[in-house]
């Protein structure tokens, strides 16, 4: 049966979707993306659409749903390469993609999870540790 | 102005199945093409079809959609009509206020979809089934 | 015997073309600064030859003859072209009109018999009446062509989107904001976006004379979309005024970052690139 790949790469799970997807190949991504981070322990997963045309509110719930259950789970969730016509569409359908971060393209996407992976880390070794605030 | 809207070319196909969304869509982003629609327009206009058909599969078990390419006036633009023998929507008035659902989903479908077209008509009958038809301009 | 009268616009063409140009430039509102007397001479020939070859006791009756179509597709290239030329209704509308005159002219010298004259000055004026409406339609769509194309120029030049920085795109917005500019916004800043690889993009509002519910709506879309795509948008230029009928209108601009002005958002998107921008100290000796 056909599935979407998950490529893992050291602390983090990277996913490109190059078709578009039918409903059953999205809901078995999700269901395998979460056993994966389960299993893995994985920090981090990084979900490539920029070869995706189309994301309706099922994509996009599927999507969500990643980026809150891998929360869940302690794995933050990048969506990166989004296509312009597709972020319009989503704006003017209402669709947030709530839950998830967003990045340019897969190299914006892992500096992102890494500088979330070292804030959580950092939180834990100093947690009074506060942003450089500018008071100009 | 009225300007009468004439349709130009018909092309009708049944969605049964989930496995019928991507062929689906696939035909209408093909007609979009053919009138030169712009890369957003075709956008709104293949994800609004993709969240009807999911509609109509969801609550309608299936249906017709009849494609057409029509043009009003100096105009052109595509014409989606979605028809199914469902139970019908009670209360379209609700069905169309952000944030209604009956079935699992985020309850932005029909108000969602709506901003996407230029013109969008729904009709339904309880028992026999829903009507919904959208228009997307080249220009719109 | 009733008279011939394909024969007789047959005969007296050169006659109508005679009487119909000495109408036209009798006629005050000659445009002779837009139009030459050459250029609108070889016009009307044109038009009264295809007339002349299309008349006659059958399509008298039947304007919506297709033996007129060659007519109209000349009277409508007329038409458009005095349109963009820049003609009034009214002289276009002359133009049109004084050819009827030359024409019942003609018909009043060749018929003897009143009856038969008014039978077919009749039929003629609704033939031409007819032609009139189709000049005024075509008049018309050319003027709307020219509106069209205006607006779309308006629209391509009034959205540069210009690379600040390294990473940083700025878009000031000049004129209203409604949906179908916000689209080509978007469309623009979100395609830059991909094509300089930006992270920050600042959209300047100084040149929007009024922000109400729905222009703040189509702000907030803008920030939405440019946030899908990995990407920060700040919304600066807001003036006092502004800030006002924000605050009364009660539009939550709260989940968006605004600056007063463009210097101030360039300052926080250089602080979120980690940039600084220093003035050097040179040292005296």
């Amino acid at each position: 049966m056909e599935r979407i790949p998950i490529l893992r790469m050291g602390q983090f799970l990277l996913v490109t979707i190059q078709v578009d997807l039918y409903d059953r190949l999205a809901l078995d991504l999700e269901a395998d993306l979460v056993k994966m981070v389960s299993k893995t322990g994985a920090q981090g997963i990084l979900i490539d659409i920029s070869a995706v045309s189309i994301v309706d509110s099922f994509m996009g719930r599927i999507i969500g749903n990643i980026g809150v259950m891998s929360k869940l789970l302690d794995a933050e969730t990048v969506v990166v390469g989004m296509q312009p016509a597709v972020a319009i569409t989503l704006v003017e359908l209402g669709l947030p993609l709530k839950g998830v971060f967003t990045a340019l393209n897969v190299e914006r996407g892992m500096d992102l999870l890494k500088s979330k992976i070292q804030i959580i880390e950092e939180d834990i070794i100093d947690p009074d540790d506060d942003y450089s605030t500018d008071l100009s | 102005m009225i300007t009468a809207l004439i349709s130009l070319n018909k092309d009708n196909m049944s969605v049964i199945r989930e496995q019928d969304v991507v062929p689906f869509r696939n035909r209408v982003k093909e007609h979009a093409v053919k009138i030169k629609m712009g890369l957003v327009n075709q956008t709104k206009l293949i994800t609004a079809a993709s969240e009807l058909v999911r509609n109509m599969l969801r609550y309608g078990g299936g249906g017709e959609v009849l494609i057409e390419v029509v043009s009003r006036g100096r105009d052109n633009g595509i014409r989606l009509t979605f028809n199914d023998k469902g139970p019908g929507i009670a209360d379209i008035s609700l069905a169309m206020k952000d944030g209604f659902t009956t079935g699992k989903s985020l309850g932005l479908g029909l108000p969602g979809t709506k901003r996407l077209v230029n013109e969008f008509d729904i009709k339904s009958e309880l028992g026999k089934g829903t009507k919904v038809t959208i228009v997307k301009w080249v220009n719109g | 015997m009733a008279t011939d009268i394909t024969k007789v616009f047959k005969k007296k063409q050169s006659a109508i073309l005679e009487r119909w140009i000495k109408n036209q430039l009798a006629n005050e509102g000659l445009r002779d600064d837009l139009m030459s007397n050459e250029d609108l001479r070889a016009d009307s020939e044109e038009l009264v030859a295809a007339l002349v070859s299309s008349l006659n006791e059958k399509t008298l009756l039947d304007y919506e003859s297709s033996e007129f179509d060659h007519v109209i597709e000349i009277l409508s290239g007329i038409s458009i072209s005095r349109a963009r030329q820049g003609f009034s209704p009214r002289e276009t509308g002359a133009f049109i009109l004084s050819l009827r005159e030359a024409l019942i002219e003609v018909l009043q010298e060749e018929i003897k018999d009143t009856k038969e004259l008014m039978d077919t000055s009749l039929k003629l004026y609704r033939l031409l009446d007819h032609l009139s409406v189709i000049t005024f339609e075509t008049f018309i769509k050319g003027r709307e062509e020219v509106i069209l194309r205006q607006t779309d120029e308006i629209t391509e030049i009034s959205t540069p989107v210009i690379r600040v920085w390294d990473g940083i795109l700025a878009l000031p917005i000049i004129g209203t904001l409604d949906s179908a500019r916000t689209q080509v916004v978007m469309e623009s800043l979100l395609t830059e976006i991909v094509e300089s690889g930006s992270s920050v993009a600042i959209l300047d509002i100084s040149g929007v004379p009024t922000v109400d519910s729905l222009v703040a709506q189509h702000l907030l879309k803008t920030v939405s979309a440019t946030r899908l795509m990995g990407a920060e948008c700040i919304i600066s230029g807001i003036r006092p005024e502004i800030a006002q009928t924000i605050v009364h209108l009660g539009i939550d601009l709260s989940s968006i970052v605004t600056k007063a002005s463009m210097a101030s958002a360039l300052q926080y998107a250089f602080r979120t690139l980690k940039l600084e921008v220093r003035k050097t100290v040179v040292k005296s000796i």
